[in-house]
């Protein structure tokens, strides 16, 4: 009579655990069917539009890398190649050597090159620069805007949450597609 | 004097960042003499997408593994070899993102926001050990998260918390998982990554204040075992609740049980439940059960009040009322040429109306969500109370299946079907 009851005991106990696991079961499909209805298959990146940046230098510190994996990216085809340029050299500078106490990046990561006269091509060390934007603002100022700021994905860790996309304050980080994971500034003739 | 400069300073810095946009083509391009070429700017790729979906793979993998080597192989030393590479693959090579419990956000967010898609691969790692614990307990924590991972290696010499303080502590995921659905609904914030305890180490680089973190909660870890696991991990309260029904689970004994009490203690995450033999009068503990269910509507309406009327502050985590705010209590922030998102904001051309109307409707979200968050709070609160008032005979030592983690240590105590053991046995009888 006991063991009766006992297999009673147990076989209810059974039946409120499957009928548990069961809704449970269903729960967890109800909620990734509802989920999936609206899945990607793309995967995205995280990337800055150059066009909204307003280089306010937070990219340099509140990225999770150090230094930042954001970087200063120059889309050559609009440069101007001036001599005087506005991304390389200090607002005031009379004298145009390339002295730091001239310069306007803070790791001396722009660098000068004399190409023919007049003019100057400016590449970035990627190894010296921290992605501050003085530069591209300096050049956004006075020239081209061809100096700008994208997310190097060969240093980004592609975060759940992009922790300066989290503090921009002109919301210029958005996802972008892998396929296209860069806003590089386009050439002339495409604006 | 001052003022007036600032002014002029504010103005032409307005100015331009006004003319960003209209800057293209001020200077044309040069017609180069000589040889020069125009190079292209150097623009590494991102891992590729086929990889996230190795992931997945991987993770698949590895749960098949810890449910084999739990269930059937009964090794921990195999959990132990897998949950170091768990901890080197998600962990360090992965640097602990893409990750379950993050993942939670994710999922919210797609369900809130219909302009959000969940991608593919993130929706699989949500659903994956859910559905693992669903038939063979929590395996991902025994074996695939690296952040369980890192915990259960620096265990050390644990220390038994009673019972009544394990409760009160195991309230805290409950509370750490509504908030971050709740910050994630509003899309107001990702917590559970920002304050990822663990991701610094994963990385190798990390602010200051995320290593102390890190370190702190190891060096606790070391005493208490899996703080974090315990504790706050808000996914782990999705992943008790399947396990708690799960189809099959990790026994400590591979036969039956001769209540030899070797393997009472060797759980560090108190998570055995002893014999209980004492016959239990049924008829008081009925009527306590009874209060017991009846008075958690009111733990969830109390609940929801609390939370609902904190809903202010909760919302001060939105940067968009954070800001609305700050424009309406300080006014005299709008001329301080430092504050970058209130200067952001002057030159955006975005009325102080519309802001604030933004925010109003994100305040009003974390009203509602606020009722929900304490309802949900009431609940778990109400739900321990009245677990507390049933009592179970139970004759074997058994794992607790919705705090067990499935690290199998308790396996290697118990001398049942261990041949040179049960001979000593005989030898001694």
């Amino acid at each position: 009579m006991e063991k009766k009851e006992e297999n009673k005991a147990l076989k209810r106990r059974e039946f409120i655990q499957s009928s548990a696991r069961i809704t449970l079961a269903l729960g967890i499909g109800g909620l990734s069917g509802l989920a999936l209805s609206k899945t990607t298959k793309e995967e995205w990146v995280w990337q800055i539009d150059p066009f909204i940046c307003t280089q306010c230098g937070r990219c340099a510190e509140e990225c999770v890398r150090s230094p930042s994996a954001v970087k200063c990216v120059h889309a050559f085809d609009l440069c101007g190649y001036c001599d005087l340029c506005g991304g390389y050299f200090k607002p005031g500078v009379t004298d145009l050597h390339t002295g730091a106490e001239n310069q306007l990046c803070p790791t001396s990561a722009l660098l000068r090159n004399y190409i023919e006269e007049p003019f100057f091509e400016y590449t970035i060390d990627e190894n010296l620069c921290i992605g501050c934007g003085k530069c591209v603002k300096g050049c956004a100022s006075f020239g081209n805007g061809s100096l700008h700021l994208q997310i190097r994905h060969d240093r980004c860790l592609n975060c759940n949450q992009c922790s300066i996309a989290q503090v921009c304050p002109s919301d210029a980080i958005s996802r972008v597609p892998i396929k296209s994971p860069y806003n590089i500034k386009g050439d002339f003739e495409k604006i | 004097m001052k003022r007036n400069l600032i002014k002029i300073l504010s103005l032409i810095s307005g100015l331009l960042i006004s003319l960003v946009a209209y800057t293209q083509q001020r200077f044309p391009r040069p017609d180069f003499e000589s040889e020069y070429v125009v190079p292209t700017p150097h623009i590494p790729e991102p891992r590729s997408a086929t990889m996230e979906i190795i992931d997945v793979f991987v993770l698949f993998g590895v749960l098949s593994l810890v449910t084999w080597l739990v269930l059937k192989k009964r090794s921990r030393r195999g959990v132990l070899y897998l949950s170091v590479f768990t901890l080197l693959y998600f962990g360090f090579y992965r640097d602990g993102c893409i990750c379950s419990i993050g993942s939670i956000q994710n999922v919210a967010l797609s369900l809130s926001d219909p302009g959000y898609a969940i991608s593919i691969t993130t929706l699989a790692f949500f659903v994956i050990p859910l559905i693992f614990a669903l038939f063979a307990g929590r395996v991902f924590c025994g074996g695939a998260c690296p952040l369980g991972a890192i915990q259960d290696l620096v265990i050390l010499k644990p220390i038994s918390l009673n019972s009544g303080l394990r409760k009160a502590l195991g309230l805290l995921p409950y509370l750490y998982l509504g908030l971050a659905i709740l910050f994630a609904v509003t899309k107001s914030d990702f917590i559970i990554c920002k304050y990822d305890p663990f991701v610094g180490i994963f990385r190798l680089d990390a602010t200051f204040q995320m290593l102390v973190l890190g370190g702190s909660f190891l060096i606790l870890g070391m005493f208490i075992a899996r703080p974090y696991c315990r504790f706050l991990c808000p996914y782990g309260v999705l992943l008790n609740w399947m396990s708690s029904v799960s189809k099959r689970h990790l026994t400590i004994t591979p036969a039956e049980c001769i209540d030899c009490k070797l393997c009472a203690h060797s759980c560090p995450m108190d998570a055995i439940n002893q014999p209980v033999f004492e016959p239990v009068s049924t008829k008081g503990d009925i009527s306590r059960f009874i209060l017991a269910v009846l008075v958690i509507p009111v733990w969830i309406l109390i609940g929801g009040y609390i939370v609902s009327k904190s809903h202010i502050y909760l919302s001060k985590v939105n940067p968009t009322v954070n800001l609305a705010e700050l424009l309406i209590t300080r006014p005299e922030l709008k001329n301080d040429p430092d504050h970058i998102d209130i200067q952001t904001f002057m030159t955006s051309g975005k009325t102080l109306e519309t802001l604030v109307a933004e925010a109003s409707v994100i305040r009003g979200k974390f009203y509602y969500g606020g009722w929900f968050l304490g309802g949900f709070l009431g609940l778990a609160f109400g739900i321990m109370f009245t677990r507390k008032t049933i009592y179970r005979n139970r004759t074997d030592y058994e794992p607790d299946k919705g705090n067990c983690v499935s690290c199998a240590r308790c396996m290697d105590y118990c001398p049942v079907g261990k041949p040179d053991i049960e001979e000593l046995i005989k030898l001694k009888n």
